[in-house]
């Protein structure tokens, strides 16, 4: 089955989930790579036709050769020296890795990239984005042959939430155990749902804004119910405060 | 469960740090290796963050931190539990004097079957051009074996005669050109081994066809010496690396087949590629001699250069190379 999660299972039962590339992610970070490798040759030979005054044929030698090598060694050498990325890969947040999540090998970095000269077959990786779009984890036939997948890191951006949340009074937090609790039930989701509502409250109608919170104070104490004295007086408003400060901030106020 | 989330980070934080820190250490130096202590050590705050990171599975609403961990704990997994050798600093003579025949060797039949290939081509090229001459174009699709081959002869001694036919610069230029070139085939060559063996098999033959029929041409025109002393000096390493690259390529479908073999095919490809890869720079060095030689003595003909001292010189090329794929590195 055809899936963006590679999920590796260690020994130790714990799992953790890669995401991989897809096939237009990957053929735009080849883009930037291509445009790198057209520099580096760009300067290489800015560089030989310096010597070409003093052997025009070593010089011609020099620039057949150093387009070879730059070509063929500009994504092994970066991948080996930045443990799975190219410039184009930076960029695009993307690194090669082995399948089963284990240290990439040289021969597998060796192997993928020489595999190029099938994946770029008719063009523009064609043969390449066919089969990436084909296999179970979007694998060239490059990574099937070195057993290497290409994952997605994400950049994970942490929300304002001191300006949304600190400095006031919660007191939810008097409740250890139900603070635990909730924690454990709210789902990721839920979680980003409450976290969204609070941060574009004010681009809301009057209306649904009243009916948005209500739905979530009530969906969230179904899932914990917090003591009435501690809820007395609370709107439904604040009560979503409480439960995100709770959430996405682990010092109290 | 975990109560109090903020003891739990306050005592935890070092841990994780700690673990960054050596993981930072062991990737940025390849050639890092822990001593006893260390590797235990390390092995603990694997093992400490692991479980670190199942109980934080209990709390959904912590996705960065769960994220962080994970991400700790998969780079120090595939550190711990990589049961590869790591690969030593390098020592290319070793590589090319004992690892590379060595490989060459334990893959001799992946080879024969190359050879054969290559062979059945030759036969196919030599009887088709017997057969129907005018097949020239088809079977040799280069303008400078589309003549008549005592033609080609007279000519090329007559401008070895009066001058040189890759003056001044141009050898070195053309050396360039033909390593480059024919490392890029036998890349092609070994890369077709992802079509099950057919895509490579395919080139062998046709590498074997242009090969037979050039050489039953020359032969018929009774122009056999030419041709030896023209083909062998830089062909006795050309054409073996050419059948080398096609081993490699038959060895990568052999991995991705698995016939007779029980393992998963990502097993397969792994034991394989170390093999690969060495194979295909072996490939690459000879290919570089193979150009050199090309370009700075078999373009050269009698008078300048007579053809018994080529076919000499590739004659004992062969001889050499034979005894370095058969014995070199032997224990």
């Amino acid at each position: 089955m055809k899936t963006n999660t590679l999920i590796i299972r260690t020994p130790e039962g714990i799992l953790f989930p890669l995401l991989l590339a897809g096939p237009v992610a990957r053929f735009l970070a080849w883009l930037v790579d291509w445009v790198c490798v057209m520099i580096l040759v760009q300067l290489f030979s800015l560089a030989v036709s310096l010597t070409a005054t003093v052997s025009p044929g070593a010089a011609m030698l020099l620039m057949t050769v150093g387009y070879f090598v730059i070509s063929i060694g500009y994504g092994m050498a970066l991948e080996w020296f930045w443990r799975g990325q190219t410039v184009g890969k930076r960029f695009l947040r993307l690194r090669v890795m082995d399948a089963q999540g284990l240290r990439l090998h040289p021969s597998q970095i060796v192997i993928r990239n020489l595999l190029r000269a099938i994946d770029l077959l008719p063009l523009f990786y064609l043969t390449g984005g066919l089969a990436c779009l084909l296999t179970r984890r979007a694998q060239r036939l490059g990574d099937l042959a070195a057993n290497t997948i290409v994952v997605r890191q994400p950049k994970t951006a942490q929300p304002d939430l001191d300006q949304l949340l600190a400095g006031k009074f919660n007191s939810f937090r008097e409740h250890p155990h139900l603070v635990a609790r909730l924690r454990q039930r709210v789902t990721p989701a839920e979680a980003r749902l409450a976290l969204q509502a609070l941060l574009r409250r004010d681009e809301l109608e009057p209306m649904a804004r009243v009916k948005l919170f209500g739905e979530l104070t009530a969906r969230f104490r179904t899932l914990v119910p917090f003591p009435a004295e501690t809820t007395d007086g609370l709107s439904d408003e604040q009560y979503v405060r409480n439960v995100a400060d709770i959430l996405f901030r682990t010092t109290g106020a | 469960m975990i109560i109090d989330l903020q003891r739990f980070l306050a005592d935890e934080q070092p841990v994780w740090a700690e673990l960054e820190a050596l993981l930072t250490r062991f990737e940025d130096d390849p050639a890092y290796r822990f001593d006893l202590e260390q590797a235990k050590r390390f092995h603990y705050l694997y093992q400490r963050t692991s479980a670190d990171l199942g109980k934080l599975a209990t709390f959904n609403s912590e996705p960065q931190l769960r994220r962080h961990l994970e991400s700790l704990v998969a780079r120090a997994y595939g550190e711990i539990h990589e049961t590869r050798t790591k690969p030593h600093r390098l020592a290319p003579l070793r590589w090319f004097f004992v690892v590379f025949p060595q490989t060459f060797r334990r893959h001799a039949r992946a080879f024969a079957l190359s050879v054969l290939a290559t062979l059945a081509g030759c036969l196919f090229g030599a009887l088709a051009l017997s057969l129907d001459p005018t097949a020239k174009p088809v079977l040799m699709p280069f303008s400078h074996l589309q003549g008549d081959p005592n033609e080609r002869v007279a000519q090329e001694e007559k401008q070895a005669k009066e001058h040189d036919p890759l003056g001044g610069d141009r050898k070195t230029a053309f050396s360039g050109y033909l390593m480059t070139h024919n490392t890029r085939v036998s890349i092609f060559v070994l890369a077709l081994g992802m079509t099950w063996g057919v895509g490579t098999l395919l080139m062998l033959f046709y590498n074997g066809v242009i090969l037979g029929a050039v050489a039953a041409d020359y032969v018929a025109a009774g122009q056999t010496k030419f041709l030896l002393g023209w083909l062998l000096p830089h062909g006795v390493i050309e054409i073996p690396a050419v059948l080398i690259a096609g081993q490699a390529g038959l060895l990568l479908a052999a991995a991705l087949i698995g016939w007779r073999d029980r393992q998963p095919m990502a097993a397969r490809l792994r034991a394989a590629s170390p093999d690969l890869v060495t194979l295909i720079g072996g490939v690459a060095v000879m290919l570089v001699w193979a150009g050199s030689v090309e370009a700075f003595l078999s373009q050269y003909h009698q008078p300048v250069i007579p053809y018994e001292a080529k076919i000499a010189f590739g004659l004992v090329e062969l001889a050499l190379l034979t005894l370095f794929l058969m014995k070199s590195g032997k224990e």
